[in-house]
């Protein structure tokens, strides 16, 4: 039927479903920000976030002209009451270079603990430059009671690194995920 | 644009209207909705601004003086929910009640029912909202409201949140449940109500602008309503949209909200751009300079404000693309508004001028708006904005632009529509009154924000350094100013509504067009049974 044969309710209510259609779709829109970000934050590095996967390719050259400085710093989030620092503050690698770092974290308490690392880096657009190839971020960590765990870290950057990127930091701030793990028993992302 | 005028006196006799409260609650006439509407977002005015005359006092000096700094931050939460939510939104749904079918020839809104369900969600909502308010203010154990910000930022409003975080995720959800009610009605009725000629460039300015907001409305409120529920799930049912540890992310909840966030500024001056657009032809006896040009600066006005949303939170660490092609954007949106107030300009040059009560206000809304125009221009460079950020400038800036502009303007139409309301003119001794106090003391109020903003005072902060005292205390004394000098208008509103004051022809402004002028004043309970014929 075309338009001009409906009764004004009738076309009333038809304009009333396209535009109810409308509003639950958007609202669904909503959610579906939430994959579309992470997506744009995974490939551009968005927001500092670094890959959740372990890099499997070795890099392919080593670029001994250039050196960047890389910072690590470390904080405790929420229900952490005991150390997590990392053993090396700043480290000067090449492009392309394999390096170790080692972090320590410890449990004083007398219950075992999940953990949580989530890392972050700054400036934003050195991220995706930023390849691991092990990380204690891509797993939840165990630390049984009274536990000092060493997590090692091992990284090279990207040999096509911008060149004007010469220094940045990479922060880990650690949550207790034991109640959130207890509560769900599902496993919890890792980004 | 002429008409039969269309209406039934003795159609009353037939039709056994419902008295007293029945006549209210159970009312699907879209004068007495509008009427609710507009009374409604008045007591939310009041409300708010009481939360404003608190927040004032306590800043009138450093240190703390009245309330601590944990209630403070209930203050300037509420404040902004309810201004926003509570008077400007129900507002304009008010006038679009009253106004949109008159100026288009329909009987009434489309969806009468859904029209009396949207606005009685609206009492509730605020009584939930509000209440939490109150209990914070007299109960014991001295449980907090919601505190982090109109803006509700995670994880302020998730993990750090207050208990009543869940009673403001139910009241936004009736509140976006109540908006996008009232926009479906509004376009089902544009689109299928009109009167036979009213083609869709032959609309008032009014309609056209509230039509858009309408749009904006059911595009963005849904996506509020995903925010909040994002938040209830993350505070009680184990998920982590928004919580780093568990691979969620706080800066998401920014990008979610001002999604919604920019739109919903437009969507309460889209229609003050329409109030103003009628009110500026009739006291300058020009028809309106560009109607064409207004209608499409308004849609690309909202087409714009959808790829905006970032200049926000420039501060979060954007790219520098991001960065840059947002700032372009948000700039770009002066073109569009800038023809806009040169439109208007453009009316009034040469014009044969009055300056009646409305007419006054909508001056000071083009002179005001734009003012905060610029300042908002200001804010969307980049690296200026880093300066800018979080601090009183910003505060200057909105304010400038929804109380000098969004609630300006709603005055003025409440001034030229109040004949056609109540049938009475508004007294024009207080209205003067009301005018030119509300329009010094505005701008006492809110214009050396501006410069403490500069000089780097942060806001929603209970006390500010020394610097700050003798600024402070002038915008204090400007607040209280403005705050009484509305009371003003609630004598004239009352006057209005009691039948006090000179009885108003059908057409009380010598140069208004339209054809809700073409009925009686006040206009009857049902208007426009049979369409008039617009050639």
């Amino acid at each position: 039927m075309s338009d001009e044969q409906l009764s004004v309710e009738q076309r009333n209510k038809r304009t009333l479903k396209k535009l109810l259609i409308w509003a639950v779709a958007m609202f669904g829109f909503a959610f579906l920000m939430v994959p579309f970000y992470n997506v744009i934050c995974d490939v551009t590095g968005l927001n500092g976030k670094t890959s959740s996967t372990a890099a499997t390719q070795a890099p392919e050259t080593v670029v001994e002209d250039r050196t960047v400085t890389v910072e690590f710093i470390t904080q405790k989030g929420d229900g952490i009451s005991g150390e997590f620092t990392s053993e090396t503050k700043r480290v000067k690698v090449h492009p392309g270079e394999i390096t170790l770092v080692h972090f320590f974290a410890s449990n004083p308490t007398s219950s075992d603990m999940i953990t949580q690392s989530i890392p972050s880096v700054t400036p934003g657009e050195a991220a995706r430059y930023l390849h691991k190839t092990q990380c204690f971020c891509f797993d939840q960590q165990t630390l049984l009671a009274g536990e000092r765990k060493d997590m090692p870290m091992i990284f090279y950057l990207d040999p096509e690194i911008p060149s004007h990127i010469n220094q940045f930091t990479l922060s880990y701030t650690i949550f207790d995920v034991t109640e959130r793990v207890a509560g769900k028993n599902n496993s919890v992302a890792a980004n | 644009m002429s008409t039969a005028a269309a209406t039934h006196d003795d159609h009353h006799d037939h039709h056994h209207a419902p008295t007293g409260l029945k006549r209210w609650l159970f009312s699907t006439n879209h004068k007495d909705i509008g009427t609710l509407y507009l009374w409604f977002s008045f007591a939310m005015f009041l409300s708010g601004g009481f939360l404003a005359m608190v927040i004032r006092a306590e800043l009138l000096e450093p240190g703390m003086q009245f309330v601590d700094p944990e209630f403070f931050n209930q203050m300037t939460t509420v404040h902004g929910l309810v201004m926003v939510f509570g008077a400007v939104m129900p507002a304009t749904v008010g006038l679009a009640n009253w106004m949109i079918p008159l100026m288009i020839g329909a009987p009434d809104m489309a969806l009468p029912r859904m029209n009396n369900w949207s606005f009685w969600i609206l009492p509730f909502a605020f009584t939930i909202l509000i209440g939490s308010v109150v209990m914070s203010a007299f109960g014991a154990g001295n449980p907090s409201a919601p505190n982090f910000g109109w803006t509700f930022y995670a994880p302020l409003s998730t993990k750090y949140g207050p208990a009543s975080t869940d009673l403001f995720i139910l009241s936004v959800h009736m509140m976006g449940i109540s908006s996008i009610m009232g926009a479906i009605n509004v376009v089902v009725t544009v689109f299928n109500m009109r009167a036979p000629g009213m083609t869709l460039m032959k609309m008032p300015l009014f309609v056209w602008t509230w039509l858009i907001t309408a749009f904006l409305l059911i595009a963005v409120i849904p996506v509020l309503a995903g925010a909040v529920t994002m938040m209830l799930t993350d505070r009680h049912f184990g998920t982590s949209f928004f919580d780093a540890a568990g691979g969620g992310d706080p800066v998401l909840f920014q990008h979610v909200f001002w999604f919604f966030g920019h739109p919903e500024v437009y969507i309460m001056i889209l229609p003050s751009f329409g109030i103003v657009s009628a009110i500026i032809p009739a006291f300058a006896r020009k028809p309106l300079f560009g109607y064409a040009s207004m209608v499409y600066a308004t849609a690309s006005i909202a087409l714009l404000s959808f790829v905006v949303w970032a200049h926000h939170m420039f501060t979060v660490g954007m790219p520098l693309a991001g960065t840059l092609f947002f700032m372009y954007m948000t700039m770009l949106i002066s073109v569009p508004t800038g023809v806009k107030v040169f439109n208007w300009v453009a009316t009034m040059w040469r014009g044969s001028m009055t300056f009646e009560l409305p007419m006054k206000w909508a001056i000071a809304f083009v002179v005001l708006f734009t003012c905060g125009g610029l300042s908002g221009l200001m804010l969307a460079i980049t690296p200026v904005d880093f300066q800018y950020h979080d601090t009183y400038f910003v505060v200057a800036h909105f304010h400038y632009v929804l109380v000098t502009g969004a609630i300006f303007s709603i005055f003025a139409a409440a001034y030229y529509w109040l004949p056609k309301w109540s049938g009475i003119m508004p007294n024009k001794t207080l209205g003067e009154l009301h005018f030119w106090n509300s329009l010094i003391s505005a701008n006492l109020l809110f214009f050396p924000m501006h410069f403490v903003g500069l000089a780097g005072m942060p806001r929603r902060y209970a006390d500010y350094a020394l610097q700050f005292a003798d600024y402070n205390f002038w915008i204090s004394i400007g607040g209280f100013w403005f705050g009484l000098s509305q009371l003003l208008f609630l004598a004239v509103t009352v006057l209005c509504a009691m039948k006090k004051g000179e009885k108003a022809p059908a057409k009380p402004w010598e140069g208004a067009e339209g054809l809700e002028w073409e009925v009686p004043s006040p206009a009857p309970f049902h208007t426009y049974d049979t369409p008039p014929v617009v050639k």
